[in-house]
């Protein structure tokens, strides 16, 4: 949290994590693009360097893939295990995804149901410790359980990644007290992921103190990705300053702006 | 021996398959409609590394998964 440091310039500090320096802390997701070009032009308003991706089987018949004509020297690819349900899945991709030259860096996702694809809590923390022994540096799709969040940084995560609210449900921030308290308790980074559906809810997700935001859907899924994709940039850095500035205490009732002498009639 | 089969099936991402007897990974990779070079390869729930694709030879039953970066969250 960054009460405590000066806040200068007119962007957020870079993000570190593990040994690694990322200059934007939103980091989207390349999935749901109905073309490479509309993709390309959200991915490039947005401002992010870290861009998700998934591995999956080729398509024998056809070689038409939109990722093909992402610029790969631009952005930092971070695979993800989606659509795993089990740890042994995810450690698989994993794998495949460093034999694909993508390196020891994943998003790694172990899903509990299909319905509400929110995190298995017994495979997500089985597969990161394994992962973790591996040599991976493993950024972890979490539920919003405090006490899960604490094990999967005690399992070695490079970062621990709360859901907002599920996946593509663009409900935003549903639980900001546990958030608050996942923030308060770990000392490596955490990202709010999953769940953004508006740049308002970015701003929260930085205003409660997260180190970045990663969402796909919020972007992809909006009539004009690239307007939308515009607003989210702005949103984080509004939510980075707005969490260093010191806001002001609530209160019930007003307290005037103007100076309450000097008024006329009085 | 001159009987001995030429061809036999695998299971090539989930779906059958039939490849040549001594039909090698690279080989058959390199068969598909594909980009070989964006691509990793799984034998039987192993990877198979890519120094050793020209020399592991397919066999009958073979369970093999090509698989690619796509687009994802």
């Amino acid at each position: 949290m960054g009460s405590s440091e000066t806040v200068t310039g007119n962007t957020p500090t870079p993000l570190t994590l593990g040994d690694r320096t990322f200059r934007s802390r939103l980091f989207v997701g390349t999935g749901k693009y109905s073309d490479a070009e509309t993709m390309n032009a959200a991915l490039e308003a947005s401002g992010c360097e870290v861009v998700t991706v998934a591995i999956r089987r080729v398509d024998l018949n056809s070689g038409d893939n939109l990722l093909s004509q992402l610029d790969r020297e631009k952005y930092f690819l971070l695979p993800n295990t989606a659509g795993c349900f089990n740890a042994e899945d995810a450690i698989r991709v994993c794998q495949l995804s460093r034999e694909l030259g993508l390196g020891d860096w994943v998003k790694l996702e172990v899903l509990g149901d299909r319905k509400t694809l929110l995190p298995d809590p017994v495979g997500t923390l089985e597969a990161c410790r394994e992962l973790v022994n591996d040599g991976f540096k493993v950024l972890v799709y979490s539920s919003d359980d405090p006490v899960l969040a604490l094990r999967l940084q005690d399992a070695g995560a490079t970062s621990v990644m709360p859901a907002g609210s599920p996946i593509g449900s663009g409900q935003g921030i549903l639980n900001s007290n546990n958030l608050a308290i996942i923030l308060e308790q770990l000392e490596v980074p955490v990202i709010i992921d999953a769940g953004v559906g508006t740049a308002s809810d970015v701003t929260i997700a930085m205003e409660l103190g997260a180190e970045g935001v990663l969402l796909n859907t919020g972007i992809a899924g909006a009539k004009d990705p690239v307007a939308m994709a515009h607003a989210m940039r702005h949103a984080l850095d509004a939510g980075w300053f707005a969490s260093r500035a010191g806001r002001i205490p609530r209160r019930r009732y007003a307290q005037a702006s103007s100076p309450t002498e000097g008024v006329l009639g009085e | 021996m001159s009987d001995q089969p030429t061809r036999f099936e695998i299971q090539l991402n989930g779906e059958v398959h039939q490849v040549e007897t001594d039909t090698t990974v690279f080989d058959l990779v390199n068969s598909l409609p594909i980009d070989p070079v964006a691509v990793a390869v799984e034998r039987n729930k192993r990877i198979v590394p890519r120094s050793l694709h020209a020399e592991t030879t397919l066999e009958a039953g073979d369970q093999i998964e090509v698989v690619t970066i796509v687009g994802g969250g």
